[in-house]
C-alpha cells in the first residue's frame, strides 16, 4: 500500500457515481437516546462489489451497518431518521416487514455465532422458517450448495450431524456465511467477520468474499485497513458519526481527499 | 537470577499466608456444614428406621363354623373370636381387669385382620388357624427397645403382667417383627401401630401435580414475555420489583389468600389438593419466574442476533433457540420452587389440609393432607410410637425430595447444549 501525501486541492466532497446502487442511503441520522451516533449519512452501495466501512472505534460504522437490516430495532433507545432505499423501497417505511427484509439482507457477525445445533440444521434452519424448499432432498441439495458457496463443504461433508459449535473459529464463521446465503439474500452485511480469526482463517474468508461478490453486494465493517484494501472495491471512512469520505478503495488509500482520512490510514488517529 | 523466583520475601509470605488462611476457613466451614447435616440426617434415620418394622403376635384362632355364615362371612363377630383365642392362650387369666389388659396386647385392627383372612381363605372356616396379628403400639415399642422396664417393673404403659405375657409369647416364638408394609399402604390412624403414610403421600403428589401444572407453564410464559418481549420502561421495572417482593412473602399469607379467595369466594372444596396446589402454585410462581428470567438472560445475545439476522420472527427466535437453551435453568428454577412447595405446611393449614384424613384421596377434589402436615400432626401426638412415625415420615419426605432433584438433574443433562 503506497500512500501519497495529503493534497488539499482535492475536493473533500465524497462525489462518486455509482450506477444502479442496491442500497441508497439518504440523509440518515441515528440517535441513541439524546446522543447522535450518525450525522447526515448519504451513500450508495453498488452491486457485485465489496464496500468496506472503516474508521476508528465508536465512529458509527457498525451502527450504520445495523441500520441496513434494521438490527438496530432491537435497541429500545435507538432512533433512525432519513431514508434507506433497498431496491427502491424505503426500509424504514411502516409497511416494511422486518422479517422479510432480513431474509433479503443477510448478516455475518463479529463473533462466529452458529446455533448449538448440527451443522446441517444451522444451514437448513433459515430455509425451513422461510419455507424455501418443498422436499427433504431439495433441502439437502440446497444445504450442500450453501456450504459449497461458503467454501466449507469439503471440510464438513462427512460430519453434517455434528454440532456447529464443534468446528474451529474460522470454520464456524464460514458456517455462519453459509447460513446467511442459504436464504438467498441479495446483500450480505459483515461486521468485522475476521476479527476473531487467525491469519489463515482470515485469508480464507477474504478469498470467499471475493467469490461471493459475484452474486451479492457485500458491505463489510473492518478495523484492518489492509483487509479493506485487499477485499473491497469501495471504501467509506467514518469519523465521529460523520461519513468523511467515500470512494474507490484504491483512491481512498492512495490519495485521500480529507485530512482525517489521511491521518487515519497512516495511523495518526484511530 | 534464579534467586528472584526462590527468595521468600516477607510481602510474598504474607500473601501466601492469607491464601492458606482462607482455604483453611473454607474447609472448616464445609466441615461444620457437613457435620450439622450428618447429625440431622443421622438422628432422623436413627429414630425413624424402627417405623419400617412392625411387631406381630401369633394366635391360634378357632374359626367356629357356627359363628360364621359362609354366605355372609363379613357379618360374624371376629372380635370375639380373637379375644377367645387370647383367653385360651393364657387360660390362667380370669379377672375382668386382666382380660382387658390381655386384649390390649393386640391392635384394635385384629378383628379386621381376621375378617380379611377369612374372606381371602374361606376354606379356613371350621379349622384352628395360626394367624399373625399386629401388636399394639405399646408392645411394639417394648419389643423394639424404645421403652425399658423401670424400677416399678413397668415398661411404658405395659405393666408387669403384660410383660410376663410378652415374655411367654417370646419364648414360644409367637411374637415377631416384620417389614411394616402397612406404613406405606394405609392412611393415617389414631392408633400409631396402624398409622400409615399413603394418604398423606398421595395428597402431596396430587397437590404438587396441581402446583406444577399451574406454576410451570404460567411461570415460564410470564418469564419469556417479560424478558424477551416487553419494552424496558417504568412499568416493567414495577412488575419486576413486585415479582421479587412476592417471592419473599411468607407462605402463610398465600394460605390466607387461598382461604379467602379460593375457598370463600370461589367455593372450591375445602382441604382438597386442588386448592392446596393452587395456593402452592401461587407461592412457587415468583420463584419460577425469577429463575427462568435469569436463565433466559444467560443465553448469549449472539444467538438471538443469529436467528433474527436470517429473518426469524421474534417468537421463532425465542421458541426455536433461546428457550431450549434456557430450559435447563428454567427446570432448575421449577424444581427449586417445587422442592420449597413440597415442604410447605403453613399455607396448607390455612385451607384445611390439616384435617384427619384416613382415606387415600382419589382425586384432587377429595379431602387430603400432605406429608409435611402429616409430620406436623404426628409430631403433635402424645403416643411414644408416633415419635418413630414422625421420623419415618421425614425420611419419606427427604427421599421424595432426593427423587425430585434426581429428575431435575436427569432433565438438565438431557436438555443441556453447548453454546
Amino acid at each position: 500500500m503506497t500512500l501519497q501525501t495529503f493534497n488539499p486541492e482535492i475536493s473533500t466532497e465524497p462525489v462518486i457515481e455509482i450506477k444502479q446502487p442496491v442500497i441508497t442511503v439518504k440523509d440518515v441520522n441515528v440517535f441513541y437516546g439524546d446522543k447522535q451516533a450518525l450525522k447526515n449519512i448519504s451513500l450508495d452501495i453498488p452491486k457485485n462489489k465489496v464496500t468496506s466501512l472503516i474508521g476508528p472505534s465508536g465512529c458509527g460504522k457498525t451502527t450504520f451497518l445495523k441500520c441496513i437490516n434494521r438490527m438496530n430495532d432491537l435497541i429500545d433507545i435507538c432512533r433512525v431518521e432519513g431514508e434507506i432505499l433497498v431496491g427502491g423501497q424505503d426500509i424504514y417505511d411502516p409497511a416494511v416487514d422486518v422479517v422479510a427484509l432480513r431474509a433479503h439482507i443477510g448478516m455475518v457477525f463479529q463473533k462466529p455465532n452458529p446455533f448449538p445445533k448440527s451443522i446441517f440444521e444451522n444451514v437448513a434452519y433459515g430455509m425451513r422458517i422461510h419455507n424455501l424448499t418443498n422436499s427433504k432432498s431439495e433441502l439437502g441439495d440446497r444445504v450442500e450448495s450453501a456450504l459449497r458457496g461458503a467454501a466449507i463443504w469439503e471440510e464438513v461433508r462427512d460430519r453434517l450431524d455434528q454440532p456447529g459449535t464443534s468446528l474451529s473459529g474460522g470454520q464456524q464463521q464460514r458456517l455462519c456465511i453459509a447460513r446467511a446465503i442459504a436464504v438467498e439474500p441479495k446483500i450480505i452485511l459483515m461486521d468485522e467477520p475476521a476479527s476473531a480469526l487467525d491469519p489463515i482463517a482470515t485469508a480464507k474468508i477474504e478469498e470467499l468474499m471475493d467469490e461471493l461478490r459475484k452474486n451479492y453486494a457485500i458491505v463489510i465493517v473492518t478495523h484492518s485497513m489492509q483487509q479493506a484494501a485487499r477485499v473491497s472495491q469501495f471504501t467509506a471512512f467514518f469519523h465521529m458519526g460523520e461519513l468523511v469520505e467515500h470512494g474507490k478503495t484504491d483512491k481512498i488509500f492512495t490519495s485521500p481527499g480529507d485530512e482525517r482520512t489521511q491521518n487515519y490510514i497512516t495511523g495518526r488517529i484511530g | 537470577m534464579t534467586e528472584t523466583f526462590t527468595r521468600k520475601t516477607p510481602e510474598l509470605a504474607r500473601r501466601h499466608a492469607g491464601e492458606k488462611r482462607f482455604q483453611w476457613l473454607g474447609k472448616a466451614a464445609i466441615t461444620i456444614a457437613i457435620g450439622f447435616l450428618l447429625v440431622m440426617v443421622g438422628t432422623i434415620s436413627w429414630m425413624g428406621v424402627g417405623a419400617f418394622k412392625q411387631t406381630q403376635i401369633a394366635l391360634d384362632v378357632y374359626l367356629d363354623p357356627q359363628e360364621i355364615d359362609t354366605a355372609a362371612p363379613n357379618k360374624a363377630d371376629y372380635g370375639a373370636m380373637v379375644k377367645k383365642a387370647q383367653r385360651s392362650k393364657f387360660s390362667d387369666v380370669k379377672k375382668h381387669n386382666d382380660k382387658r389388659k390381655l386384649y390390649k396386647l393386640l391392635s384394635s385392627q385384629a378383628a379386621f385382620t381376621l375378617q380379611h383372612q377369612v374372606a381371602d381363605n374361606p376354606e379356613l372356616i371350621g379349622q384352628t388357624a395360626k394367624i399373625w396379628f399386629i401388636a399394639s403400639d405399646d408392645v411394639d415399642m417394648f419389643i423394639k427397645g424404645n421403652t425399658n422396664v423401670d424400677d416399678s417393673g413397668n415398661a411404658g404403659k405395659l405393666d408387669k403382667k403384660q410383660l410376663q405375657w410378652i415374655a411367654a409369647l417370646k419364648s414360644t416364638g409367637d411374637i415377631r417383627t416384620r417389614f411394616n408394609s402397612s406404613f406405606f399402604l394405609s392412611g393415617d390412624s389414631r392408633e400409631p401401630e396402624l398409622a400409615g403414610i399413603l394418604s398423606a403421600f398421595t395428597g402431596t403428589v396430587l397437590t404438587l401435580a396441581v402446583c406444577f401444572a399451574l406454576s410451570f407453564p404460567v411461570g415460564i410464559l410470564a418469564a419469556i414475555y417479560l424478558e424477551e418481549f416487553t419494552p424496558k420502561n417504568r412499568w416493567s421495572d414495577l412488575i419486576e420489583v413486585n415479582i421479587n417482593n412476592l417471592a419473599a412473602v411468607p407462605s402463610i399469607v398465600f394460605g390466607l389468600l387461598g382461604l379467602s379467595v379460593f375457598l370463600n369466594t370461589f367455593g372450591l372444596p375445602r382441604s382438597s389438593p386442588l386448592v392446596g396446589g393452587m395456593v402452592l402454585g401461587l407461592m412457587t410462581l415468583p420463584t419460577i419466574i425469577i429463575a427462568s428470567r435469569a436463565a433466559l438472560r444467560a443465553v448469549p445475545p449472539s444467538i438471538r442476533q443469529a436467528a433474527l439476522g436470517i429473518g426469524a420472527t421474534q417468537i421463532q427466535t425465542v421458541f426455536h433457540h433461546v428457550a431450549p437453551l434456557a430450559m435447563p435453568g428454567m427446570l432448575t428454577g421449577a424444581i427449586i420452587g417445587m422442592a420449597r412447595a413440597l415442604g410447605e405446611t403453613a399455607p396448607l393449614l390455612m385451607i384445611g389440609m390439616v384435617a384427619f384424613i384416613v382415606d387415600v384421596p382419589g382425586s384432587v377434589l377429595q379431602p387430603a393432607t400432605a406429608l409435611p402436615v402429616q409430620i406436623f400432626l404426628w409430631a403433635d401426638s402424645p403416643e411414644r410410637a408416633f415419635l418413630e412415625k414422625t421420623s419415618a415420615a421425614i425420611i419419606v419426605l427427604i427421599v421424595f425430595l432426593i427423587f425430585m432433584n434426581l429428575i431435575a438433574i436427569i432433565l438438565r443433562h438431557k436438555y443441556r447444549q453447548r453454546f
